[in-house]
């Protein structure tokens, strides 16, 4: 248990109101340090409530939610966070999109300017150091966002739905543009998404949730071998488990 | 490609300054047939005369005070909107980014400024004389408070409509108070605040000739009522076109800063 990067137990989130909802109920889940974990599941299981619980985004009504072993209080730069619509500040362009956090931290251009070029090399982006994300398309703007959390060198990375916007070839190449860079990094994933082949391709292990109340319904360790690229999407493994997680996803509605 | 462009430009100005040109020319030729109101209503070439001495003829020792005058006029009304409108921002824009950001700064400040806001600054002229006297201040203050209202509001709306996800992402960042209001809050609320700076300029510009009418001795609103007393409508009407002429530029300047800064919201609209 020494290596378990998320621990999450009895984690209950109550949304209080006339008609309080219950978002998510008494989930337990822990992520080891290094793992890709995809949270699937449809629309109304609370992944989207988990996720903002691990950022900090929203505070938890009860149950005990860790992170590296320190309970989540507020946001920071240490759990990362890529959004579906990458939320990049439409003002700035990508280089100042992408040296946002280091520069709000008040380190010294030294310390990042050179990370910063790095990664934009990474994602495919240095030649658009200049453009404002309106003169970006989608995958572009996608690309941004993931690399200004890179550039912070997070221990945790939350991505929430980050390639739902995105057209079906677009997605294909982030996702595989998402595989290399894990690949390189090992870092610990979360990894929120409706789409089961994604939820195969890219994690370690797949947590099928159940709506109403939010649940983690079953855990589905990925048996497909790394490295991975976008040829896994129809060899022999994939389709087994996708027939899998189909019927435990269909099991579970009755 | 660039020829069609000025082309096109001149097409609009073409179509732009056909009402004014066809206006000016009938009351012209109205007053030529004496149709006008005699010694009420001057014609248009009697008020360029007008506006002529006003601005060119020999000032100084001269009886006549619409004769060489016109600059030194502006002069104290564009200066006295020039600082009432500088304080307006002043005070306006970092009272609204507050104001939309803090809840607390919100229910404290918001409903007072909501309460004072109905009373027209004509109002308050009587209550600023007697506060500052026949003087400067007072016609600064006006113009400060006519221009604040629309500038706090529209900064408040801005900054309290600005994207969740984006506040989000900055403080995921380690963004966090003054950083987040002047990186994010403040540029995401840019649009708005000048939404108010424009509706606010042009209410500067009423307070001052309000105010130089009834609380000073100078400027552009005192001659435009001096004129009026001693039956100079030429000079009336000259002042008036004088002071929509100053109204149209100094809003031509703001929307020029608005082109410079928001060059990104001028993107996203294509």
């Amino acid at each position: 248990m020494s290596s378990s990067a998320i621990e999450i137990a009895g984690v209950t989130k109550v949304y209080p109101g006339d008609n309080p909802v219950t978002a998510l109920e008494n989930i337990d889940l822990s992520i080891a340090d290094g793992e890709f974990a995809a949270l699937l599941g449809p629309s109304g299981c609370g992944k989207s409530t988990l996720l903002n619980l691990l950022a900090g985004f929203e505070t938890v009504t009860s149950g005990k939610l860790q992170v590296y072993g320190a309970p989540v209080t507020a946001p920071g730069p240490q759990r990362a966070v890529v959004f579906q619509e990458a939320a990049l500040f439409p003002w700035l362009n990508v280089w100042e999109n992408v040296v946002f956090g280091p520069k709000v931290q008040g380190l010294a251009p030294e310390k990042y300017e050179a990370k910063a070029r790095e990664t934009l090399k990474l994602v495919g982006l240095e030649n658009f150091a200049k453009h404002l994300p309106v003169q970006l398309s989608g995958g572009m703007r996608q690309r941004v966002g993931i690399a200004r959390v890179l550039v912070m060198e997070p221990t945790l990375l939350l991505m929430d739905e980050p390639f739902g916007a995105l057209d079906a070839q677009t997605r294909l190449t982030m996702q595989q543009l998402l595989l290399d860079v894990w690949e390189g990094l090992k870092k610990t994933v979360v990894f929120v998404t409706h789409d089961i082949d994604e939820a195969i391709l890219l994690a370690d292990t797949i947590y099928v949730m159940s709506a109403r109340p939010g649940r983690i319904a079953t855990r589905i360790p990925v048996e497909v071998p790394r490295p991975r690229n976008l040829d896994t999407l129809t060899d022999v493994h994939f389709n087994e488990m996708k027939k899998r997680i189909m019927h435990e996803m269909r099991a579970d509605q009755h | 490609m660039s020829s069609t462009l000025t082309g096109q430009r001149g097409k609009r100005m073409a179509l732009a300054a056909c009402l004014p040109v066809l206006f000016v020319l009938t009351w012209e030729v109205l007053g030529r047939f004496d149709l006008l109101i005699a010694g009420l209503i001057p014609m248009p070439s009697a008020v360029l005369r007008a506006w002529w001495v006003w601005i060119a003829g020999a000032g100084g020792l001269s009886l006549n005070p619409y004769s060489g005058t016109w600059g030194a006029n502006l002069w104290f009304s564009l200066q006295r909107v020039g600082e009432g409108y500088l304080l307006a921002i002043v005070l306006g824009i970092p009272l609204g980014v507050f104001i939309g950001w803090s809840r607390l700064a919100a229910q404290v400040v918001d409903p007072s400024i909501q309460w004072l806001r109905p009373i027209p600054i004509t109002a308050w002229l009587p209550f600023s004389i007697a506060l500052f006297g026949i003087n400067e201040f007072g016609a600064i203050f006006l113009i400060t408070l006519g221009a604040f209202y629309p500038i706090v509001v529209n900064t408040t709306q801005g900054a309290r409509d600005v994207d969740k996800n984006l506040v989000r992402a900055a403080r995921m960042m380690g963004a966090g108070g003054w950083a987040l209001l002047r990186r994010v809050i403040l540029p995401a609320a840019l649009p708005s605040v000048f939404t108010g700076l424009r509706i606010g300029l042009g209410i500067a510009w009423t307070a001052v000739i309000v105010a130089e009418m009834v609380a000073v001795k100078s400027g552009l609103g005192y001659v435009l009522w001096d004129a009026y007393y001693v039956g100079r409508m030429d000079v009336v009407i000259a002042d008036m076109v004088s002071i929509g002429l100053m109204g149209y530029i100094s809003d031509r300047l703001v929307v020029f800063v608005e082109s410079r800064l928001l060059t990104w919201r001028r993107l996203q609209s294509y």
